[in-house]
């Protein structure tokens, strides 16, 4: 099985999951806090419409989790500079 | 130039674009997601459509896309006048792409309407649609132990597919307690025998169904570990609580529809009868702007199989007004009869199924309702205190609505809170002035130099900010380079001249 790298712990993902999916899968249920409170963020609508699920993926900040499909090694790392 | 130009590949759009095609003009359809069928025909890399209903109407839809130009993982920003289509291809890496076009036909469907309640940003609250998408589209569930609960009829798939993939549902919690479902159902064979499909499957996986019950509040340290769940009273006040352990809850209110781009070209909309902002469209699915259609979801909450016949309504009318082509009278004809029966069995669910003001009252100070700007209820009252009794206002004064999702999250829920705060309901024009997203997706400003109708040397640098009307507050400033687009509009994509407008 296919894997990616989420903060250092390889996490699997069958081919065509998004990463978000894959994360959950995992029991990873957030991977970003919020700007004001600190409060801790994951998937919330699954679609691409709340933005709850921002990640950085190979180094490129604020992706939806929950549309950008895994990629075999990809690094990820939670929500992006303005998160 | 293309003859039509479809945006979004659910139920409405496919049918709407092979419609076209087969007609014989020169289509392009374009959809955000990965691959085609919308959130209905959602499924997995590795489909066979064994799960699914109504799998053999996708697969001919999917098996006639050769007939036209279809563009996935294309996200549509704006449409300009005339028409030209801007979106954004890639889910990484962003590339600008433009589609002229003569005519549009508007197919983006409907996103989860949600209710804040306290608890309900703690992780493992996802709305119902989102847990449906994870099972089809990923095939995870969304957590072990889930609360299902909101309203309306879409609960029981949720449900019923959570347990069917091993999870333990905890219990549908069902806002109302729609007594004559039995009537509203009679006449609508296929709805009946759907409906006694769930509640069968509701008894084999052991799921408790209770109706006029809410989860009013979710706890947990980091991660949502219990919801308290209370029986509700006539007046949607809970007269009994409980607490129920769970890891994930599911929770949805019906849906919005996705207005941006029909409202950008100025569409006229209403309000229907679920109080969501719809576009107007005739009997053709025109709008009120000639060469711009509207089908599916749109135009009114209703289900995939009202999404097909209005796309297939769409498609032909399109055909009929750019290339002569008369559909045949008898297949249009049945078409139409078949919306005017869906559309009336829509209209009955959402009065069966209506949101409850009550919801209103279960909100403590702190609550937060806007997700993206942490803005709690508190400062929604606050801002309604200095007289911002319309969304708009509120959102200006509270910023509720300002971040990420502009509003789409939080934009009922606010409607709400500010409109009661003088004792109102929202009307129309509320929930209009909550779904004006003149950039309907967030924007690089890299990638709106390269493409956009904005001029580049107006946005490359830090570009001057006019208030629009008289209405002041914060520019918007990009960070990482990406625009945070309000819904009051980041960028004023037809003059130019102030293309960052305070949001
Ligand atoms: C998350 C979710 C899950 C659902 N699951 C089910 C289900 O399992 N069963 C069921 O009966 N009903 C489900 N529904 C209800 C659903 O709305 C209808 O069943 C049906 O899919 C509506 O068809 P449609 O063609 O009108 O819109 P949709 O199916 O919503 O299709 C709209 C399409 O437009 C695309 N789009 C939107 N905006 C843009 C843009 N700016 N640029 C490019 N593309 C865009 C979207 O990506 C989507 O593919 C779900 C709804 C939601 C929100
Ligand atoms: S979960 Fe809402 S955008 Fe990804």
């Amino acid at each position: 099985m296919s894997q990616i790298v989420f903060e250092g712990r390889p996490v699997p993902f069958e081919p065509g999951q998004s990463i978000g999916a894959a994360l959950t899968a995992a029991g990873i249920r957030s991977w970003r806090t919020t700007r004001f409170g600190g409060r801790p963020r994951g998937l919330f609508c699954g679609i691409g419409v709340c933005f709850d699920c921002l990640i950085t993926v190979n180094g490129r900040p604020s992706l939806r989790a929950c549309m950008v499909e895994a990629r075999p090694g990809d690094v990820v790392q939670g929500g992006g500079p303005d998160a | 130039m293309r003859d039509v130009v479809v945006i979004g590949a659910g139920p409405a759009g496919l049918a709407a674009a092979v419609t076209a095609a087969t007609a014989g003009l020169d289509v392009a359809l374009v959809d955000a997601g990965r691959r085609p069928g919308g959130q209905y025909y959602r499924h997995h890399a590795a489909e066979t459509g064994a799960l699914h209903h109504g799998w053999d109407a996708f697969v001919r839809l999917r098996d006639a896309l050769d007939r036209l130009t279809y563009l996935p993982g294309h996200r549509v920003w704006n449409v300009e006048d005339g028409f030209t289509v801007h979106a954004l291809a890639g889910d990484r890496d962003e590339r600008p792409v433009r589609i002229d076009a003569r005519t549009v036909i508007v197919a983006t469907g409907a996103h989860d309407r949600s209710l804040p309640f306290p608890g309900w940003d703690l992780p493992g609250v996802l709305t119902a649609g989102g847990a449906q998408a994870l099972l089809k589209g990923d095939r995870v569930t969304a957590g072990e132990r889930v609360v299902v609960a909101g309203t309306g009829p879409f609960l029981l798939p949720v449900a019923t597919g959570l347990a069917g993939a091993g999870a333990t549902v905890a219990g549908v919690f069902e806002g109302n307690r729609p007594y004559g479902f039995a009537r509203r159902v009679a006449g609508h064979a296929d709805k009946l025998r759907e409906a006694v499909g769930y509640a069968a499957l509701l008894v084999r996986y052991r799921i408790p169904y209770r109706t006029g019950h809410a989860v009013v509040a979710a706890h947990g340290d980091g991660r949502v570990e219990a919801v308290t769940v209370a029986r509700l009273d006539r007046d949607g006040a809970s007269v009994r609580e409980r607490v129920i352990v769970c890891d994930t809850v599911a929770v949805g209110y019906g849906f919005t529809p996705q207005l941006e781009i029909p409202v950008q070209l100025g569409c006229a909309t209403r309000m229907d009868a679920d109080g969501s902002l719809v576009v107007v469209a005739d009997a053709a699915q025109r709008t009120s702007v000639p060469g711009v259609y509207a089908a599916g979801e749109t135009t009114g909450v209703g289900g995939a199989q009202l999404s097909l016949v209005e796309g297939e309504l769409a498609g032909l009318a399109a055909a009929e007004a750019l290339g002569g082509i008369a559909a045949d009278p008898a297949g249009v004809r049945r078409l139409v009869a078949r919306r005017r029966r869906l559309r009336a069995f829509a209209e009955a669910m959402h009065r069966a199924y209506p949101v409850h003001p009550g919801w209103m009252d279960r909100l403590r100070d702190d609550t937060i309702v806007c997700r993206c700007e942490e803005v709690t209820r508190g400062r929604i009252a606050e801002a309604a205190g200095l007289g911002a009794t319309d969304p708009r206002s509120a959102k200006l004064l509270s910023r509720a609505g300002m971040g990420w999702c502009q509003g789409r999250v939080c934009g009922y829920a606010t409607s709400w809170l500010a409109a009661s705060a003088c004792g109102r309901s929202p009307g129309p024009d509320d929930l209009l002035g909550t779904a004006r997203r003149p950039i309907a997706q967030p924007v690089r400003l890299r990638d709106l130099a390269d493409d956009a109708p904005v001029r580049p040397h107006e946005v490359a640098q830090d570009p001057p900010v006019r208030p629009r009307d008289g209405a002041g507050g914060r520019p918007v400033r990009p960070r990482d380079g990406t625009l945070r687009a309000g819904p009051e509009g980041a960028v004023r994509p037809r003059d130019g001249n102030h293309p960052i407008n305070p949001a």
